[in-house]
């Protein structure tokens, strides 16, 4: 199945930012070894407790493929941190904003 | 530390809840100077403090969080003047007050396999005696003040022996933040003057390594709670251009050795303290230890104060540096309503993780359940690190005739099952 306007080269937030959020929660499920699949996580959902339920040791892994795959150092000490595991959007709209790769 | 003191109520048992490592340490010497004894469950699930408030009644919980729903009486911890520097400074050192030393500082817990924790005294002068010997295990009584750093809670028994206490016994300075990502790990220890020491685990050392970020010199790296890997050990103390030292010990007893895992899987253990096998099973007594202890796992005597780690007791598990048992958590499993039976099972491989944790598994019986409301129930009861996954519905469990769960029975059960449902 191909991707809707993937010929498209203009920036099309919508488009990138749900593609960017389909490549993030891949990642995620892949590197958790999640029983859900990507398209199952809902991407105004809680990440951390209910909702899909990782605790500590998950954020820690998320955030070394994070750094790894987009080079963005997650820290705690900035403002936006509390929101940036409230969900997987707050999370893609972080990475997003601070990707190096 | 008068103030907080002041600000405690009337009841002899404190739940020291402080995330901060300075609030914590001085809620802890403010309790006891009071003469209050500190609670220090392994996790504060609604359940454990339901427990806690039964074996205390007159528990308070002293917080500094903003928002805290532990369902006690609490006290907020309330910052004053004595709070100098902006935050993520370390603290200047302060002389601990003469506490008695058969005064009963804590009270820690580990889970039974009855489904209640169960307690084991602390008091002041064994406290003592154990992180005095373990500083000069470490090398750290040299004569240098050492400014110390941990990814470890202090309420946790190796951050409390091995951060809160180790920083007042060393006269040194303890970092107050507790920092969790690597970029911040490394930023909170490039704040803190040499010499300085890193005290952490094997989940967040393995982190620093996979992370791309470069760690400031440091001149000590502790790791504890579970076995490193010789090959880590030597990575760490290659790349990072340091000493690494493991420290090996238990809730009940406290820590009771050390080694220098790059070099020798052997640990030594504390002066006076001396292990026996009776039945199978490992006992830790003397020196610092409160009574004679049986230890969850297999140590191998090589030496008068020698021994080799062989590994877990059967029912024990260790995720992320939390132990509990599989008992405990079937219990709590199985006391929920709806659940038929149930049972945890810890696989044997480790994923290819980074972090290296390896989850449990658990299989349930309940036709009447779904897996979010069961797994909202175990959450107000264990942990969330011991919360399964997968979780797996069964119609039913391979028991005997005698009602028992034998281990090959599960372990046939659990390799067919886990190998359907990828």
């Amino acid at each position: 199945m191909s991707e809707k306007g993937s010929s498209l080269r203009q920036p099309a937030p919508a488009a990138n930012s749900a593609a960017l959020e389909r490549e993030v929660a891949d990642l995620i499920v892949q590197a958790l070894n999640l029983e859900v699949t990507a398209q199952d996580i809902d991407p105004d959902a809680a990440l951390y407790g209910e909702g899909l339920g990782l605790d500590s040791i998950d954020i820690l892994e998320i955030a070394l493929v994070v750094s790894k795959q987009y080079g963005v150092q997650l820290r705690a000490d900035s403002e936006e941190n509390e929101q940036t595991f409230r969900s997987l959007r707050h999370l893609v709209e972080y990475i997003a904003a601070h990707r190096t790769k | 530390m008068a103030r907080t003191a002041a600000t405690l109520p009337a009841g002899d048992h404190v739940l020291n809840a402080c995330a901060d490592r300075y609030r914590f340490t001085v809620g802890l010497a403010a309790s006891l100077l009071s003469s209050k004894v500190s609670l220090l469950p392994s996790t504060h699930t609604p359940e454990v403090i339901r427990q806690l408030a039964a074996f205390a009644p007159d528990v308070f919980c002293l917080t500094d969080a903003a928002h805290c729903d532990i369902d006690l009486p609490r006290v907020h911890y309330a910052d004053g003047s004595d709070r100098t520097g902006s935050h993520g400074s370390h603290d200047p050192p302060w002389q601990p007050p003469e506490i008695d030393s058969g005064q009963v500082a804590a009270y820690v817990f580990t889970s039974g396999s009855t489904g209640t924790p169960l307690p084991y005294k602390k008091t002041w002068g064994r406290l003592l005696l154990c992180v005095r010997n373990g500083a000069e295990r470490l090398g750290l009584r040299d004569g240098r003040a050492y400014a110390l750093v941990s990814t470890v809670p202090p309420q946790h028994m190796y951050g409390f022996e091995s951060s809160v206490l180790l920083g007042l016994q060393s006269g040194g300075a303890v970092c107050a933040e507790r920092p969790f990502y690597p970029a911040d790990v490394c930023s909170a220890h490039a704040a803190i003057p040499r010499p300085r020491v890193l005290i952490s685990t094997p989940i967040h050392l393995r982190a620093l390594l996979a992370a791309e970020v470069s760690l400031p010199t440091t001149d000590l790296i502790v790791s504890a709670t579970a076995p490193l890997p010789q090959e880590l050990a030597r990575e760490v103390e290659h790349r990072l251009s340091t000493r690494l030292l493991e420290i090996y010990g238990s809730t009940e007893t406290g820590q009771i050795a050390a080694r220098r895992p790059a070099h020798t899987l052997e640990w030594r253990l504390w002066p006076d303290v001396s292990l026996t096998s009776k039945d199978g099973q490992t006992w830790a007594q003397g020196g610092h230890i409160e009574q004679p202890t049986a230890m969850c796992d297999v140590l191998e005597s090589t030496g008068a104060d020698r021994f080799l780690l062989h590994g877990r007791l059967a029912d024990l598990v260790n995720i992320a540096g939390k132990r509990s048992s599989l008992a405990y958590l079937n219990h709590q499993l199985t006391s929920i309503q709806g659940v038929v039976d149930g049972t945890f099972f810890l696989p044997d491989e480790t994923p290819a993780s980074r972090t290296g944790v390896t989850r449990v598994v658990a299989f349930v019986v309940a036709p009447e359940l779904d897996a979010a409301t069961l797994v909202n129930e175990l959450r107000k009861r264990i942990d969330p690190a011991f919360l399964p996954r997968p979780m797996l519905f069964v119609d039913r469990l391979p028991r005997n005739s005698t009602g028992k769960l034998p281990q090959e029975a599960l372990r046939a059960f659990a390799a067919a099952h886990l190998k359907s449902a990828t």
